[in-house]
Protein backbone atom coordinates (compact mmCIF):
# COMPACT_ATOMS: atom_id res chain seq x y z
CA UNK A 1 0.00 0.00 0.00
CA UNK A 2 1.17 3.77 -0.92
CA UNK A 3 0.07 6.39 0.88
CA UNK A 4 0.82 9.92 -0.87
CA UNK A 5 0.76 12.50 1.46
CA UNK A 6 0.30 15.94 -0.25
CA UNK A 7 3.50 18.45 0.67
CA UNK A 8 5.91 15.16 1.64
CA UNK A 9 7.56 12.69 -0.08
CA UNK A 10 5.98 9.36 -0.78
CA UNK A 11 6.41 6.73 1.64
CA UNK A 12 5.51 3.24 0.65
CA UNK A 13 4.20 0.95 3.79
CA UNK A 14 4.94 -2.36 2.89
CA UNK A 15 2.92 -5.05 5.19
CA UNK A 16 5.26 -7.60 6.82
CA UNK A 17 6.43 -10.43 4.18
CA UNK A 18 6.97 -13.12 6.68
CA UNK A 19 7.21 -16.54 5.23
CA UNK A 20 8.38 -20.23 6.31
CA UNK A 21 11.75 -19.19 5.38
CA UNK A 22 11.86 -17.53 8.95
CA UNK A 23 12.59 -21.24 10.33
CA UNK A 24 15.73 -21.28 8.20
CA UNK A 25 17.16 -18.17 10.50
CA UNK A 26 16.14 -20.32 13.31
CA UNK A 27 17.92 -23.46 11.82
CA UNK A 28 21.08 -21.11 11.41
CA UNK A 29 21.02 -20.21 14.89
CA UNK A 30 20.48 -23.61 16.58
CA UNK A 31 23.46 -24.96 14.25
CA UNK A 32 25.85 -22.49 15.68
CA UNK A 33 24.30 -22.73 19.42
CA UNK A 34 24.94 -26.72 18.98
CA UNK A 35 28.01 -26.01 17.86
CA UNK A 36 29.11 -23.94 20.29
CA UNK A 37 26.43 -24.66 23.34
CA UNK A 38 29.64 -25.94 26.08
CA UNK A 39 30.79 -22.41 26.20
CA UNK A 40 26.96 -21.20 26.02
CA UNK A 41 25.70 -23.69 29.25
CA UNK A 42 27.95 -22.33 32.27
CA UNK A 43 25.53 -18.68 32.38
CA UNK A 44 22.17 -19.99 33.01
CA UNK A 45 23.39 -22.00 35.36
CA UNK A 46 26.42 -20.93 37.36
CA UNK A 47 24.19 -17.26 38.31
CA UNK A 48 20.47 -18.37 39.11
CA UNK A 49 22.62 -21.31 41.54
CA UNK A 50 24.27 -18.20 43.21
CA UNK A 51 21.37 -16.23 43.39
CA UNK A 52 19.44 -19.23 45.03
CA UNK A 53 22.49 -19.88 47.52
CA UNK A 54 23.31 -16.38 48.25
CA UNK A 55 19.86 -14.80 48.76
CA UNK A 56 18.01 -17.67 49.04
CA UNK A 57 20.04 -19.43 51.85
CA UNK A 58 22.05 -16.64 52.99
CA UNK A 59 19.70 -13.88 53.12
CA UNK A 60 16.96 -15.59 53.37
CA UNK A 61 18.14 -16.89 57.17
CA UNK A 62 17.00 -13.60 58.02
CA UNK A 63 14.10 -12.97 56.74
CA UNK A 64 10.18 -14.16 57.98
CA UNK A 65 7.39 -14.10 55.69
CA UNK A 66 3.88 -14.60 56.16
CA UNK A 67 2.49 -18.04 56.52
CA UNK A 68 6.35 -19.50 57.45
CA UNK A 69 7.13 -19.57 53.74
CA UNK A 70 11.03 -19.63 53.32
CA UNK A 71 12.67 -17.11 51.75
CA UNK A 72 14.42 -19.67 48.96
CA UNK A 73 10.66 -21.20 47.84
CA UNK A 74 9.66 -16.96 47.27
CA UNK A 75 12.32 -16.29 44.98
CA UNK A 76 12.70 -19.85 43.28
CA UNK A 77 9.94 -19.02 41.05
CA UNK A 78 10.80 -15.44 40.27
CA UNK A 79 14.23 -16.66 38.88
CA UNK A 80 12.45 -19.49 36.40
CA UNK A 81 10.52 -16.24 35.14
CA UNK A 82 13.18 -13.99 35.22
CA UNK A 83 16.00 -15.67 33.79
CA UNK A 84 14.46 -16.60 30.06
CA UNK A 85 14.13 -12.76 30.15
CA UNK A 86 18.01 -12.46 29.98
CA UNK A 87 18.29 -15.17 28.04
CA UNK A 88 15.96 -13.70 25.40
CA UNK A 89 16.68 -10.08 25.55
CA UNK A 90 20.67 -11.01 25.14
CA UNK A 91 20.18 -12.96 22.47
CA UNK A 92 18.63 -10.24 20.09
CA UNK A 93 20.82 -7.62 22.21
CA UNK A 94 24.06 -8.43 22.08
CA UNK A 95 23.21 -11.71 19.38
CA UNK A 96 21.43 -10.10 16.93
CA UNK A 97 23.88 -7.06 16.86
CA UNK A 98 26.82 -8.69 16.60
CA UNK A 99 25.24 -10.90 13.90
CA UNK A 100 23.96 -7.81 12.03
CA UNK A 101 27.37 -5.74 12.44
CA UNK A 102 30.60 -8.18 12.82
CA UNK A 103 29.30 -11.10 11.13
CA UNK A 104 27.50 -9.56 8.34
CA UNK A 105 24.92 -12.72 8.69
CA UNK A 106 21.86 -10.51 7.82
CA UNK A 107 23.30 -9.34 4.88
CA UNK A 108 24.58 -13.19 3.43
CA UNK A 109 21.06 -14.01 4.25
CA UNK A 110 19.01 -11.42 2.96
CA UNK A 111 21.16 -12.12 -0.72
CA UNK A 112 19.14 -15.27 -0.89
CA UNK A 113 15.56 -15.80 -1.22
CA UNK A 114 14.57 -15.35 2.40
CA UNK A 115 13.38 -11.60 3.12
CA UNK A 116 14.75 -9.18 5.98
CA UNK A 117 11.03 -9.67 7.94
CA UNK A 118 11.99 -13.56 7.87
CA UNK A 119 15.34 -12.70 9.56
CA UNK A 120 13.66 -10.79 11.94
CA UNK A 121 11.02 -13.73 12.83
CA UNK A 122 13.61 -16.14 12.72
CA UNK A 123 15.72 -13.72 15.42
CA UNK A 124 13.15 -13.36 17.81
CA UNK A 125 12.00 -16.84 17.57
CA UNK A 126 15.41 -17.96 18.44
CA UNK A 127 15.52 -15.68 21.33
CA UNK A 128 12.06 -17.33 22.35
CA UNK A 129 14.09 -21.02 22.17
CA UNK A 130 16.71 -19.62 24.42
CA UNK A 131 14.22 -18.73 27.01
CA UNK A 132 13.06 -22.17 27.02
CA UNK A 133 16.33 -23.47 27.17
CA UNK A 134 16.39 -21.15 30.20
CA UNK A 135 14.14 -22.63 31.56
CA UNK A 136 14.55 -25.97 31.63
CA UNK A 137 17.97 -25.67 33.16
CA UNK A 138 16.37 -23.55 36.19
CA UNK A 139 13.54 -25.54 36.47
CA UNK A 140 15.46 -28.69 37.18
CA UNK A 141 17.71 -26.34 39.47
CA UNK A 142 15.03 -25.07 41.68
CA UNK A 143 13.54 -28.47 41.78
CA UNK A 144 16.75 -29.77 43.10
CA UNK A 145 16.22 -27.22 45.77
CA UNK A 146 12.69 -28.60 46.68
CA UNK A 147 11.08 -25.43 46.26
CA UNK A 148 8.51 -26.37 43.38
CA UNK A 149 5.38 -27.37 45.41
CA UNK A 150 3.08 -27.99 41.86
CA UNK A 151 3.39 -30.32 39.28
CA UNK A 152 1.46 -28.16 36.91
CA UNK A 153 5.76 -25.77 37.16
CA UNK A 154 6.35 -27.85 34.36
CA UNK A 155 4.34 -26.03 31.79
CA UNK A 156 6.80 -23.32 32.67
CA UNK A 157 9.07 -24.12 30.07
CA UNK A 158 6.70 -24.25 27.07
CA UNK A 159 5.00 -21.12 28.79
CA UNK A 160 8.77 -18.97 28.91
CA UNK A 161 8.37 -19.10 25.01
CA UNK A 162 5.92 -15.79 25.32
CA UNK A 163 7.84 -14.19 27.31
CA UNK A 164 10.65 -15.21 25.08
CA UNK A 165 8.95 -13.75 22.09
CA UNK A 166 7.88 -10.68 23.90
CA UNK A 167 11.60 -10.17 25.34
CA UNK A 168 13.15 -11.35 22.22
CA UNK A 169 10.83 -8.07 20.24
CA UNK A 170 11.67 -5.32 22.85
CA UNK A 171 15.06 -5.77 22.86
CA UNK A 172 15.32 -6.25 19.24
CA UNK A 173 13.67 -2.96 18.90
CA UNK A 174 16.16 -0.91 20.75
CA UNK A 175 19.17 -3.16 18.78
CA UNK A 176 18.18 -1.65 15.47
CA UNK A 177 18.88 1.73 16.52
CA UNK A 178 21.79 0.71 18.53
CA UNK A 179 25.34 2.54 17.11
CA UNK A 180 27.71 0.80 18.58
CA UNK A 181 27.25 -3.42 20.70
CA UNK A 182 28.56 -0.77 23.67
CA UNK A 183 25.58 1.50 23.18
CA UNK A 184 23.69 -1.56 23.98
CA UNK A 185 25.21 -1.44 27.58
CA UNK A 186 22.13 1.06 28.45
CA UNK A 187 19.22 -0.78 27.17
CA UNK A 188 20.51 -3.76 29.84
CA UNK A 189 21.52 -1.48 32.49
CA UNK A 190 18.60 0.83 32.33
CA UNK A 191 15.59 -1.57 31.51
CA UNK A 192 16.15 -5.50 31.60
CA UNK A 193 18.18 -5.51 34.96
CA UNK A 194 15.80 -2.94 36.93
CA UNK A 195 13.07 -5.41 35.89
CA UNK A 196 14.99 -8.16 37.71
CA UNK A 197 14.89 -6.15 40.93
CA UNK A 198 11.42 -4.21 40.24
CA UNK A 199 9.27 -7.03 39.08
CA UNK A 200 8.21 -9.03 42.39
CA UNK A 201 10.99 -11.31 42.24
CA UNK A 202 12.33 -11.12 45.80
CA UNK A 203 9.76 -9.07 47.57
CA UNK A 204 6.22 -9.19 47.13
CA UNK A 205 4.92 -6.31 44.66
CA UNK A 206 2.19 -5.46 47.90
CA UNK A 207 4.93 -4.40 50.39
CA UNK A 208 5.08 -1.80 47.93
CA UNK A 209 2.66 1.95 48.00
CA UNK A 210 0.16 2.13 46.13
CA UNK A 211 1.42 4.38 43.27
CA UNK A 212 4.83 1.73 42.86
CA UNK A 213 2.28 -0.90 42.28
CA UNK A 214 0.44 0.40 39.69
CA UNK A 215 4.06 1.70 38.07
CA UNK A 216 5.04 -2.28 38.49
CA UNK A 217 1.69 -3.28 35.98
CA UNK A 218 3.75 -1.53 33.25
CA UNK A 219 6.75 -3.56 33.71
CA UNK A 220 6.84 -6.51 31.87
CA UNK A 221 9.27 -9.41 34.11
CA UNK A 222 6.22 -8.36 36.55
CA UNK A 223 3.61 -10.43 34.67
CA UNK A 224 5.81 -13.27 33.83
CA UNK A 225 6.66 -13.64 37.40
CA UNK A 226 3.26 -13.16 38.53
CA UNK A 227 2.27 -16.52 36.06
CA UNK A 228 5.07 -18.39 37.64
CA UNK A 229 3.97 -17.90 40.93
CA UNK A 230 1.10 -19.54 40.35
CA UNK A 231 2.13 -22.68 38.40
CA UNK A 232 5.13 -23.22 41.02
CA UNK A 233 2.65 -22.96 44.02
CA UNK A 234 -0.41 -24.37 42.14
CA UNK A 235 -2.94 -21.79 42.90
CA UNK A 236 -3.76 -20.27 39.49
CA UNK A 237 -6.50 -17.47 39.01
CA UNK A 238 -8.37 -15.97 37.00
CA UNK A 239 -5.98 -12.97 37.11
CA UNK A 240 -2.79 -14.85 35.18
CA UNK A 241 -4.87 -14.66 32.42
CA UNK A 242 -4.98 -10.76 32.31
CA UNK A 243 -1.15 -11.57 32.21
CA UNK A 244 -0.99 -13.90 29.75
CA UNK A 245 -3.26 -11.20 27.93
CA UNK A 246 -0.42 -8.42 28.51
CA UNK A 247 2.30 -9.99 27.28
CA UNK A 248 0.30 -11.38 23.72
CA UNK A 249 -0.46 -7.61 23.31
CA UNK A 250 2.83 -6.07 24.16
CA UNK A 251 4.52 -9.16 22.00
CA UNK A 252 2.32 -8.11 19.35
CA UNK A 253 2.96 -4.30 19.43
CA UNK A 254 7.18 -4.95 19.72
CA UNK A 255 7.05 -7.56 16.88
CA UNK A 256 5.83 -5.03 14.52
CA UNK A 257 8.05 -2.21 15.61
CA UNK A 258 10.78 -4.43 15.64
CA UNK A 259 10.06 -5.02 11.95
CA UNK A 260 9.66 -1.32 10.82
CA UNK A 261 12.64 -0.32 13.40
CA UNK A 262 14.95 -3.40 11.61
CA UNK A 263 13.94 -2.04 8.03
CA UNK A 264 14.75 1.28 8.40
CA UNK A 265 18.39 0.13 9.63
CA UNK A 266 18.61 -2.79 7.11
CA UNK A 267 16.88 -1.89 3.99
CA UNK A 268 18.60 1.52 2.53
CA UNK B 1 18.37 -10.72 -28.61
CA UNK B 2 17.37 -11.75 -25.52
CA UNK B 3 18.42 -9.71 -22.27
CA UNK B 4 18.28 -10.87 -18.95
CA UNK B 5 19.03 -7.85 -17.19
CA UNK B 6 17.22 -4.73 -18.16
CA UNK B 7 17.45 -1.06 -16.66
CA UNK B 8 15.74 2.05 -17.82
CA UNK B 9 16.13 5.22 -16.58
CA UNK B 10 17.46 3.57 -13.23
CA UNK B 11 17.73 6.17 -10.20
CA UNK B 12 18.71 5.74 -6.38
CA UNK B 13 18.08 8.98 -4.30
CA UNK B 14 19.86 8.77 -0.87
CA UNK B 15 17.90 12.27 0.85
CA UNK B 16 19.72 14.67 -1.46
CA UNK B 17 22.60 12.29 -2.43
CA UNK B 18 22.11 10.71 -6.16
CA UNK B 19 24.22 7.74 -5.85
CA UNK B 20 22.52 6.14 -9.25
CA UNK B 21 21.38 8.76 -11.94
CA UNK B 22 19.53 7.87 -14.51
CA UNK B 23 21.34 4.81 -15.74
CA UNK B 24 20.06 2.59 -18.51
CA UNK B 25 21.78 -1.30 -19.55
CA UNK B 26 21.25 -4.49 -21.11
CA UNK B 27 22.91 -7.10 -20.47
CA UNK B 28 22.37 -10.50 -22.40
CA UNK B 29 22.25 -14.37 -21.26
CA UNK B 30 25.50 -15.88 -21.09
CA UNK B 31 28.08 -12.58 -21.49
CA UNK B 32 30.55 -11.36 -18.34
CA UNK B 33 29.28 -7.55 -17.79
CA UNK B 34 31.50 -5.44 -16.02
CA UNK B 35 31.04 -2.39 -14.13
CA UNK B 36 33.76 -0.22 -13.84
CA UNK B 37 34.59 3.58 -11.75
CA UNK B 38 36.38 4.99 -9.61
CA UNK B 39 35.12 4.30 -5.76
CA UNK B 40 31.63 6.15 -5.30
CA UNK B 41 30.56 5.91 -8.73
CA UNK B 42 27.53 3.85 -7.95
CA UNK B 43 28.81 0.03 -9.15
CA UNK B 44 27.89 -1.18 -5.57
CA UNK B 45 24.60 0.67 -5.57
CA UNK B 46 23.60 -0.77 -8.98
CA UNK B 47 24.73 -4.32 -8.07
CA UNK B 48 22.64 -3.96 -4.79
CA UNK B 49 19.49 -3.02 -6.54
CA UNK B 50 19.89 -5.91 -9.47
CA UNK B 51 19.94 -7.94 -6.08
CA UNK B 52 16.77 -6.89 -4.94
CA UNK B 53 18.40 -5.64 -1.71
CA UNK B 54 18.50 -1.69 -2.03
CA UNK B 55 15.07 -0.48 -3.24
CA UNK B 56 15.26 1.44 -6.68
CA UNK B 57 14.13 4.82 -6.46
CA UNK B 58 12.90 5.28 -10.12
CA UNK B 59 13.21 3.86 -13.14
CA UNK B 60 12.62 0.06 -14.00
CA UNK B 61 14.55 -2.75 -13.55
CA UNK B 62 14.03 -6.65 -14.19
CA UNK B 63 16.20 -9.52 -14.21
CA UNK B 64 15.19 -12.39 -16.10
CA UNK B 65 12.08 -11.17 -17.11
CA UNK B 66 11.00 -10.47 -12.90
CA UNK B 67 10.53 -6.69 -11.44
CA UNK B 68 12.96 -6.82 -8.53
CA UNK B 69 10.07 -4.49 -6.30
CA UNK B 70 7.28 -7.06 -7.32
CA UNK B 71 9.26 -10.37 -7.17
CA UNK B 72 12.76 -9.84 -5.03
CA UNK B 73 12.53 -13.70 -3.40
CA UNK B 74 11.74 -15.24 -7.33
CA UNK B 75 14.42 -12.93 -8.22
CA UNK B 76 16.65 -14.14 -5.61
CA UNK B 77 16.63 -17.49 -6.29
CA UNK B 78 18.09 -17.17 -9.57
CA UNK B 79 21.52 -15.37 -8.07
CA UNK B 80 24.43 -16.48 -6.91
CA UNK B 81 25.69 -13.26 -5.01
CA UNK B 82 29.61 -12.50 -4.02
CA UNK B 83 29.90 -9.68 -1.87
CA UNK B 84 32.56 -7.51 -1.54
CA UNK B 85 33.24 -8.07 1.96
CA UNK B 86 33.43 -11.58 3.29
CA UNK B 87 29.88 -12.80 5.26
CA UNK B 88 30.68 -16.36 5.67
CA UNK B 89 29.55 -17.77 9.31
CA UNK B 90 32.52 -17.69 11.75
CA UNK B 91 31.26 -19.89 14.10
CA UNK B 92 30.23 -22.81 11.34
CA UNK B 93 32.90 -25.47 9.40
CA UNK B 94 33.74 -24.47 5.52
CA UNK B 95 30.63 -27.40 5.19
CA UNK B 96 28.71 -25.91 7.43
CA UNK B 97 28.31 -23.08 5.74
CA UNK B 98 27.63 -24.28 2.69
CA UNK B 99 24.73 -26.68 4.16
CA UNK B 100 23.18 -23.69 6.07
CA UNK B 101 23.31 -22.05 2.59
CA UNK B 102 21.54 -24.21 0.68
CA UNK B 103 18.58 -24.42 3.53
CA UNK B 104 18.10 -20.46 2.71
CA UNK B 105 16.98 -21.55 -0.88
CA UNK B 106 14.83 -24.82 0.11
CA UNK B 107 17.27 -27.17 -0.96
CA UNK B 108 16.61 -30.90 -0.55
CA UNK B 109 19.62 -32.37 1.76
CA UNK B 110 20.50 -34.70 -1.09
CA UNK B 111 20.55 -32.33 -3.97
CA UNK B 112 22.68 -30.17 -0.83
CA UNK B 113 24.92 -32.25 -0.65
CA UNK B 114 25.98 -33.08 -4.35
CA UNK B 115 26.12 -29.58 -5.38
CA UNK B 116 28.53 -29.39 -1.97
CA UNK B 117 30.66 -31.88 -2.88
CA UNK B 118 31.14 -30.49 -6.45
CA UNK B 119 31.56 -26.49 -5.80
CA UNK B 120 34.41 -27.30 -2.63
CA UNK B 121 35.76 -29.70 -5.64
CA UNK B 122 35.59 -26.90 -7.98
CA UNK B 123 37.26 -24.51 -5.85
CA UNK B 124 39.78 -27.27 -4.46
CA UNK B 125 38.25 -26.65 -0.41
CA UNK B 126 37.82 -30.34 -0.16
CA UNK B 127 40.12 -30.82 2.76
CA UNK B 128 39.19 -28.45 4.36
CA UNK B 129 35.49 -29.00 4.71
CA UNK B 130 35.74 -29.56 8.55
CA UNK B 131 38.25 -26.42 9.29
CA UNK B 132 37.20 -23.50 10.94
CA UNK B 133 36.68 -20.28 8.94
CA UNK B 134 39.10 -18.37 11.14
CA UNK B 135 41.45 -20.79 10.18
CA UNK B 136 41.45 -20.12 6.41
CA UNK B 137 43.45 -17.54 4.41
CA UNK B 138 42.11 -14.63 2.94
CA UNK B 139 42.20 -15.95 -0.75
CA UNK B 140 40.79 -19.39 0.27
CA UNK B 141 38.13 -16.84 2.27
CA UNK B 142 37.04 -15.77 -0.57
CA UNK B 143 36.82 -18.96 -2.57
CA UNK B 144 34.27 -20.48 -0.35
CA UNK B 145 31.83 -17.43 -0.76
CA UNK B 146 32.23 -17.87 -4.89
CA UNK B 147 31.49 -21.67 -3.81
CA UNK B 148 28.54 -20.74 -1.75
CA UNK B 149 27.40 -18.56 -3.85
CA UNK B 150 27.43 -21.53 -6.67
CA UNK B 151 24.84 -23.49 -3.89
CA UNK B 152 21.62 -22.91 -6.04
CA UNK B 153 23.06 -23.43 -9.50
CA UNK B 154 22.57 -19.79 -10.12
CA UNK B 155 21.15 -18.53 -13.68
CA UNK B 156 23.39 -15.06 -13.14
CA UNK B 157 26.39 -14.76 -11.03
CA UNK B 158 27.07 -11.61 -9.08
CA UNK B 159 30.67 -10.76 -8.37
CA UNK B 160 31.40 -7.17 -6.26
CA UNK B 161 35.46 -7.05 -6.57
CA UNK B 162 35.77 -10.64 -6.12
CA UNK B 163 39.50 -10.56 -5.99
CA UNK B 164 40.15 -7.31 -4.39
CA UNK B 165 42.56 -7.98 -1.65
CA UNK B 166 43.40 -11.12 -2.72
CA UNK B 167 48.16 -11.81 -4.03
CA UNK B 168 48.48 -12.66 -7.81
CA UNK B 169 48.11 -16.60 -7.16
CA UNK B 170 44.89 -16.01 -5.51
CA UNK B 171 43.76 -13.86 -7.97
CA UNK B 172 44.30 -16.17 -10.79
CA UNK B 173 42.90 -19.00 -9.43
CA UNK B 174 39.95 -17.40 -9.01
CA UNK B 175 39.95 -15.58 -12.78
CA UNK B 176 40.37 -19.37 -14.43
CA UNK B 177 37.33 -20.63 -12.37
CA UNK B 178 35.34 -17.63 -13.12
CA UNK B 179 36.05 -18.66 -16.76
CA UNK B 180 34.81 -21.93 -16.37
CA UNK B 181 31.96 -21.10 -15.28
CA UNK B 182 31.40 -18.37 -17.47
CA UNK B 183 31.83 -21.24 -20.14
CA UNK B 184 29.14 -22.97 -18.68
CA UNK B 185 26.69 -20.65 -19.46
CA UNK B 186 26.04 -18.86 -16.51
CA UNK B 187 25.56 -14.70 -16.77
CA UNK B 188 27.64 -12.95 -15.16
CA UNK B 189 28.09 -9.23 -13.07
CA UNK B 190 31.23 -7.67 -12.53
CA UNK B 191 32.47 -4.68 -10.57
CA UNK B 192 35.83 -3.78 -10.10
CA UNK B 193 38.60 -2.38 -9.66
CA UNK B 194 40.88 -3.94 -12.13
CA UNK B 195 41.61 -3.06 -15.43
CA UNK B 196 43.27 -6.11 -16.48
CA UNK B 197 40.59 -8.26 -14.41
CA UNK B 198 37.94 -6.75 -16.54
CA UNK B 199 39.88 -6.68 -19.67
CA UNK B 200 40.74 -10.91 -19.10
CA UNK B 201 36.91 -11.67 -17.52
CA UNK B 202 34.77 -9.44 -19.46
CA UNK B 203 32.90 -9.42 -22.54
CA UNK B 204 31.34 -5.99 -22.54
CA UNK B 205 32.00 -3.15 -20.01
CA UNK B 206 30.60 0.22 -18.91
CA UNK B 207 32.51 2.78 -17.03
CA UNK B 208 30.48 4.21 -14.67
CA UNK B 209 31.28 7.99 -12.94
CA UNK B 210 29.80 9.59 -10.81
CA UNK B 211 26.16 7.72 -10.92
CA UNK B 212 26.00 7.98 -14.57
CA UNK B 213 27.47 5.49 -17.43
CA UNK B 214 29.96 7.43 -19.44
CA UNK B 215 30.77 4.78 -21.68
CA UNK B 216 29.97 1.20 -22.74
CA UNK B 217 31.65 -1.48 -25.17
CA UNK B 218 33.93 -4.55 -25.28
CA UNK B 219 37.19 -3.85 -23.46
CA UNK B 220 38.59 -3.86 -26.75
CA UNK B 221 36.76 -1.74 -28.31
CA UNK B 222 37.26 0.94 -26.09
CA UNK B 223 40.89 0.82 -25.83
CA UNK B 224 40.73 1.46 -29.59
CA UNK B 225 38.60 4.21 -29.20
CA UNK B 226 39.98 6.29 -26.55
CA UNK B 227 43.31 5.75 -26.06
CA UNK B 228 44.05 4.41 -29.45
CA UNK B 229 46.98 1.30 -30.00
CA UNK B 230 49.73 2.48 -28.14
CA UNK B 231 51.04 5.05 -25.44
CA UNK B 232 54.67 6.43 -25.39
CA UNK B 233 55.51 7.35 -21.87
CA UNK B 234 57.85 10.33 -21.88
CA UNK B 235 59.73 10.60 -18.47
CA UNK B 236 61.34 14.18 -18.02
CA UNK B 237 62.64 16.42 -16.72
CA UNK B 238 60.69 20.04 -16.18
CA UNK B 239 62.77 22.26 -18.53
CA UNK B 240 62.46 19.42 -21.20
CA UNK B 241 58.64 19.11 -20.79
CA UNK B 242 57.15 22.39 -21.66
CA UNK B 243 59.30 22.15 -25.47
CA UNK B 244 58.26 18.47 -25.58
CA UNK B 245 54.38 19.23 -25.31
CA UNK B 246 54.41 21.63 -27.45
CA UNK B 247 56.20 20.21 -30.59
CA UNK B 248 54.30 16.28 -29.62
CA UNK B 249 51.07 18.35 -29.28
CA UNK B 250 51.00 19.40 -32.97
CA UNK B 251 51.29 15.84 -34.44
CA UNK B 252 48.22 14.23 -36.20
CA UNK B 253 46.74 11.54 -34.18
CA UNK B 254 47.47 12.01 -30.74
CA UNK B 255 46.16 12.59 -27.62
CA UNK B 256 48.72 14.29 -24.98
CA UNK B 257 48.55 14.28 -21.39
CA UNK B 258 50.61 15.57 -19.19
CA UNK B 259 50.94 14.28 -15.79
CA UNK B 260 53.59 15.38 -12.91
CA UNK B 261 56.96 14.16 -14.64
CA UNK B 262 55.76 11.95 -16.99
CA UNK B 263 53.58 12.98 -20.67
CA UNK B 264 51.51 10.18 -21.91
CA UNK B 265 51.18 10.09 -25.85
CA UNK B 266 47.85 8.32 -27.03
CA UNK B 267 48.28 7.20 -30.90
CA UNK B 268 45.63 6.93 -32.65
CA UNK B 269 46.39 6.96 -36.22
CA UNK B 270 47.93 3.34 -37.90
CA UNK B 271 51.38 5.40 -38.86
CA UNK B 272 52.11 5.29 -35.41
CA UNK B 273 54.02 8.11 -34.00
CA UNK B 274 58.11 8.59 -34.47
CA UNK B 275 59.43 8.92 -30.95
CA UNK B 276 62.92 8.98 -32.88
CA UNK B 277 62.22 12.84 -34.30
CA UNK B 278 61.97 13.92 -30.63
CA UNK B 279 65.89 13.32 -30.16
CA UNK B 280 65.63 12.16 -26.61
CA UNK B 281 67.52 9.53 -24.74
CA UNK B 282 66.45 6.43 -24.98
CA UNK B 283 65.78 5.31 -21.07
CA UNK B 284 62.97 8.47 -20.97
CA UNK B 285 61.05 6.58 -23.34
CA UNK B 286 58.45 3.96 -22.94
CA UNK B 287 56.91 2.24 -25.36
CA UNK B 288 53.36 0.06 -24.32
CA UNK B 289 50.15 -1.28 -26.10
CA UNK B 290 47.55 0.94 -24.56
CA UNK B 291 44.90 -0.57 -22.21
CA UNK B 292 41.57 -0.59 -20.46
CA UNK B 293 43.46 1.46 -17.51
CA UNK B 294 44.38 4.22 -19.99
CA UNK B 295 40.85 4.56 -20.94
CA UNK B 296 39.63 4.41 -17.45
CA UNK B 297 42.07 7.41 -16.30
CA UNK B 298 41.36 9.20 -19.62
CA UNK B 299 37.96 9.52 -18.95
CA UNK B 300 37.34 9.95 -14.83
CA UNK B 301 40.71 11.84 -14.29
CA UNK B 302 43.96 11.14 -12.60
CA UNK B 303 42.06 12.79 -9.29
CA UNK B 304 41.68 10.95 -6.49
CA UNK B 305 38.11 9.88 -5.64
CA UNK B 306 37.43 9.90 -1.69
Amino acid sequence: MTIALPGLPRFAVQPPDVSYRALRVWQRNRDVYLRMWKSEIVWPIVDPLLTLLALGIGLGGLVELEGNQDYVDFIAPGLLAIWPMWSAAAETGWGSYFRMENQRTFQAIVATPVSVDDVITGEIMWAATRALISASYILVLITAFGTVESGLAVLSIPLAVLPGLMFGSISLCYTSAARSISSLNYFFAAYITPQFWLAGVFFPLDRLPEWAQKAAWWIPATHVVEVYRGLASGDLEWGHLGDIAWMVVVTGLFYVVAIFAMRRRLIK
Amino acid sequence: MSVIIRARELVKRYGHFTAVDGISFEVRPGECFGFLGPNGAGKTTTIRMITCISPVTSGSLSVDGLDVGREPRRIKALLGVVPQEDNLDPDLSVRQNLQVYSRYFDLPPDVAGERIDEALGLFQLVEKQHDRIEELSSGLKRRLTIARSLINAPKIMVLDEPTTGLDPQARHLVWQKLRYLKGQGVTMLLTSHYMEEAAYLCDRIVIMHQGKIIIEGTPGELVERYAGREVIELHLSAEEREVVVERVAELPGVTVEAVEDIIYVYVRSADGFDAASLRLEAEKVVYRRANLEDVFLLLTGRGLVE
